[in-house]
């Protein structure tokens, strides 16, 4: 069906269904911040470059300033707002994982991402994952640590249920 | 932000997406296919792409499959580069996916988007060529059947209406030894000073390279100068680089120069050690 210039998108973020009026050449991280007024996500270098932007869709990290908030019809879709005392907040905070703090909720949605997906990711996993965004604050040995911190403890937790 | 209004269609199936192009067509909209939307997005707010419709192939059952059928691999266009390198069924392809971009873009970029984008690196085209993998095209007449060294040249050659729709592979070319190399000017994310990715076949290598020239390309006469054995291997690595297409790239990535310098050490590394192998 064809879409007018503004349409009707109803958006699952966070666990909430939202109807918006969007352009279909809208991205998702305009519609977030501009429309549903969430502006954890970040605008950076808008070119997929930074990683300020990162949000979940159906649980994989996807920069939200290079798709279309229209293809996220029927996704589930989680900010940085939709995060609630989540292992790795905590360990960014213990860690100091952060300067100015711009790039904080990018990173945090991609590391949370990858210990769901791989709990007991090794070195060369974090890396690559970690690649995807850029910290110009340099934190990123701090960023690291948290990270690591919540796999470690994940590892504990699956040698507990071991014995 | 994409600074233009363009309308939005899933179609749900190969005949539903060229009817679509062509009613489009007929209301003279300009009309893209769209895939990841990565390159469509990011060089639409530059003013590098312009488009008045998308339709989104996403939703067709056929370029999300990744299957074995007969003797061949068979990849939907719409598979994200991630999935293809998790499910890790063509390693080679996997390697070569896996230095595309970084690891979140690649959840968005898809093989068929990487291979016909605009962006001229198109490193995923590096395995399909040197596999001489076929591939699928939708069109009005129907689906066809193809061998990808027919319809890229330096680029796809699709026609107007016309879309990707998946790639086959012979299974006897997963298993065969190769390399995939790709060297940056810096860091491990970015675009190819030069990627060089090789196989070896009936003892016999064959290379192709993106990040060389504006184009990503294998050559038959380059493979034929690697492969001499008559000559030590530096010479035949010299011969090879005299064939090489032209321009060869002299950009803020690299000199020509260095570029040439750089690929010699790296067809040096690749050749010893699948001939070795």
């Amino acid at each position: 069906m064809e879409q007018t210039t503004k349409c009707e998108m109803l958006l699952t973020v966070n666990g909430e269904q939202h109807s918006v009026i969007a352009r279909p050449a809208d991205t998702l991280l305009f519609v977030l911040r501009t429309i549903l007024g969430l502006t954890g996500a970040k605008p950076g270098c808008l070119n997929g470059d930074c990683g300020a932007c990162t949000v979940l869709v159906n649980d994989v990290p996807i920069k939200s300033c290079m798709i279309l908030a229209i293809e996220t019809v029927e996704k589930k879709i989680t900010t940085i707002e939709g995060l609630k005392h989540t292992p790795i907040q905590q360990a960014f905070v213990e860690h100091f994982a952060f300067q100015c703090g711009y790039c904080t909720p990018g990173f945090i949605m991609n590391a949370h991402a990858l210990t769901k997906k791989h709990p007991l990711a090794s070195d060369e996993i974090i890396q690559e994952w970690l690649q995807s965004n850029i910290c110009r604050c340099t934190s990123y040995k701090e960023i690291e640590e948290a990270v690591k911190t919540v796999l470690a403890n994940n590892s504990a937790s699956l040698n507990d249920n071991h014995f | 932000m994409v600074p233009f209004d363009f309308t939005y269609h899933q179609p749900s199936s190969i005949q539903e997406a060229i009817q679509l192009f062509q009613t489009l067509q007929q209301q003279g909209k300009k009309t893209m296919y769209y895939a990841g939307g990565t390159e469509i997005i990011t060089l639409s707010r530059l003013n590098l792409v312009f488009t008045e419709a998308v339709i989104d192939i996403k939703g067709i059952p056929e370029c999300r499959t990744l299957r074995f059928d007969k003797n061949y691999l068979v990849l939907g266009a719409a598979l994200s580069l991630t999935t293809i390198e998790e499910a890790n069924v063509f390693p080679l392809l996997s390697k070569a996916a896996s230095e595309v971009a970084d690891r979140t873009a690649r959840n968005q970029i898809t093989l068929g988007g990487n291979i016909c984008g605009q962006i001229f690196y198109r490193e995923a085209v590096l395995p399909l060529l040197l596999t001489d993998s076929d591939v699928i095209i939708a069109g009005k007449d129907g689906l066809k059947q193809l061998p990808i060294q027919q319809i890229f040249q330096k680029q796809m050659r699709l026609h107007p209406g016309e879309f990707l729709v998946q790639i086959m592979t012979e299974q006897t070319y997963l298993s065969l030894p190769y390399r995939s190399i790709k060297k940056r000017k810096q860091w491990e994310v970015g675009y190819p000073l030069v990627t060089v990715a090789a196989l070896k076949t009936n003892e016999q290598i064959r290379v192709a390279f993106s990040g060389v020239c504006p184009f990503p390309f294998r050559s038959q006469t380059v493979e034929e100068r690697l492969n001499d054995r008559q000559l030590p291997l530096e010479s035949r690595i010299n011969e090879a680089l005299h064939h090489l297409p032209r321009p060869i790239l002299d950009d803020i990535e690299g000199s020509a120069e260095y570029r040439l310098f750089v690929l010699k050490h790296t067809l040096f590394d690749i050749i010893t050690e699948l001939e070795g192998e």
